[in-house]
């Protein structure tokens, strides 16, 4: 069953929900390629998603990551290959590492850390990628905005 | 393994001329240590080889002016002869092992030395009481056996060492032991036996475990530490709380400049990245309305605490560094205790432990 993008959230009171503009930071071998499936593959899946492509999950710099939360995106999708199946080897054991560490140090700063999604989605799970996209809209959509949009004494 | 030291006149010549053994008997080459400056009662790190320029030293002054590891790092680095003796502060030391496993200095041909330490004044109070009296390292000695380091009246130890859990050099080839020796008139020297020997004394076996006074101090410094974390995560639990503390920064990277882990030459911040142009303002205006200037300064501690709180010492010298007195020591303090937790890992405890941000394992984190 295809899923679309929700124009009408039933928790709304007023007007339609906001629109979560998502940064996602997709490895090339795999998740990249997953995304790119389902395109090919006409499934449906909202349009809040922006994309950015890495040759590797390990060669994301946390500073990226902060950048797009602190300039008011309300999620950040980091997305690599399974575990053991890096193209590199082991870039993304450490991409997870430097992810679990910015959540924590989030965390510890009263910054929604739950605004920084790590999800493994190699390239076949084109599936996957979508629903993915679809749960964090909604995911987003429920937490509302992020804070630091149009915050500009930082 | 251990030896007892007794002190002749006071504790700060007994260990000038212990240094001055190292230099005679040709165990180190030359030695850094601090040293009183000829003018304006300063204290500075110095590379010594010329005995005679040891009646200089002040082995226990209680002041950190300058980051000694970075110093040290840099001495390190390349060829050299002969042994490296390095005196620093613990913290200073734990630092200098996590520039080891960073790969900016080199553990070979170097003795570490180490003095149990009471705390550390700001630069500008040290020379404050250094005008008053000749040696404040030696005042602090009565109460830092007892494991409760007093400051003198009127003032007060660095923030950061009111909550320092490693005032004890374990990293140290040499270490000079004050805590819970209760001889006024001794000093516990601590390291291999050969290196006791060359020096002149008998080894004998270590005591076990810490004694009551290293125990009071750690607690006392572990209460301590737990108040400040706790003020700090009331204060800084949302976005508000977050900009407010770093309200007055004016983003001139001076806690970056004075950190002995910052050690990147191009460092992200002082690169192109972040020379922006009239039209990136303009992007900014347009969406946002107004813009705090510089910019990226919330960007910039994020960032920095990201790259290297795994590997912070927590010594303070950000704070000390600051010149809108902003409490930069507390975050990076209270939010590295926290990540390093999550790997079970010390800055500095052991030569041996891969940094956090170096290494992996397949199975965790799930």
């Amino acid at each position: 069953m295809e899923r679309q993008m929700q124009t009408n959230s039933p928790l709304s009171t007023a007007g339609p929900p906001f629109e979560p503009r998502i940064i996602a930071f997709l490895c090339n071998w795999c998740t990249y390629t997953g995304a790119d499936l389902a395109g090919t593959s006409r499934m449906q899946y909202p349009p809040n998603i922006r994309v950015i492509r890495l040759m590797c999950s390990g060669s994301l710099d946390p500073v990226y990551v902060l950048k797009a939360l602190l300039e008011g995106a309300d999620g950040v999708l980091i997305g690599g290959c399974h575990p053991g199946d890096c193209h590199y080897m082991s870039g993304n054991y450490k991409a997870r590492r430097r992810v679990a560490i910015l959540r924590e140090i989030l965390a510890q700063l009263g910054v929604d850390e739950d605004r920084v999604w790590l999800r493994w989605i190699s390239a076949s799970e084109g599936r996957l990628f979508a629903d993915t996209v679809q749960e964090m809209v909604d995911a987003l959509q429920a937490k509302g905005p992020n804070p630091f949009k149009g915050q500009w004494a930082i | 393994m251990e030896a007892t030291h007794e002190i002749r006149n006071d504790a700060e010549s007994t260990l000038r001329e212990l240094f001055a053994t190292l230099l005679e008997q040709n165990i180190c080459h030359a030695l850094m240590l601090p040293v009183q400056l000829s003018a304006g009662g300063g204290v500075a790190p110095a590379l010594v080889r010329d005995r005679d320029r040891l009646a200089d030293a002040r082995p226990l002054a209680p002041v950190l002016p300058v980051s000694e590891a970075t110093t040290a790092a840099r001495l390190t680095r390349g060829d050299r002869q002969g042994v490296l003796g390095l005196l620093m502060h613990p913290c200073q030391l734990r630092a200098f092992v996590e520039l080891v496993k960073l790969q900016q200095a080199d553990r070979e041909n170097v003795l570490l030395i180490g003095i149990d330490c009471p705390g550390t004044y700001e630069l500008t109070d040290y020379v404050k009481l250094a005008r008053e009296m000749s040696e404040p390292g030696e005042d602090l000695l009565p109460e830092l056996r007892q494991g409760q380091p007093q400051p003198h009246t009127g003032y007060g130890f660095r923030a950061a060492c009111q909550v320092c859990e490693w005032p004890f050099p374990a990293q140290a080839d040499l270490r000079v032991r004050i805590v819970g020796v209760g001889s006024k008139a001794e000093l516990v020297l601590q390291g291999r036996s050969e290196l006791l020997e060359a020096l002149g004394f008998t080894p004998a076996a270590d005591s076990a475990g810490l004694s009551e006074a290293e125990e009071t101090l750690l607690r006392e410094r572990r209460t301590r530490r737990d108040e400040v974390f706790a003020a700090f995560s009331a204060g800084v639990h949302d976005m508000a709380g977050l900009l407010e503390y770093f309200a007055t920064c004016i983003r001139c990277l001076n806690c970056m400049g004075a950190c002995p882990l910052c050690y990147c030459k191009e460092c992200i911040f002082r690169t192109d990245t972040f020379q922006h142009r009239p039209a990136d303002y303009e992007r900014w205006l347009e969406r946002k309305g107004a813009v705090r200037l510089p910019v990226d300064t919330l960007l910039f501690h994020l960032t920095r605490l990201n790259h290297m709180v795994t590997s912070c010492v927590g010594c303070g010298l950000c704070d000390s560094a600051c010149p809108s007195d902003l409490p930069v020591a507390r975050v990076f303090r209270a939010v590295g205790q926290r990540v390093q937790g999550l790997f079970d890992y010390v800055p500095g405890r052991d030569i041996a432990e891969p940094i956090p941000i170096a290494t992996f394992r397949e199975d965790e984190l799930e």
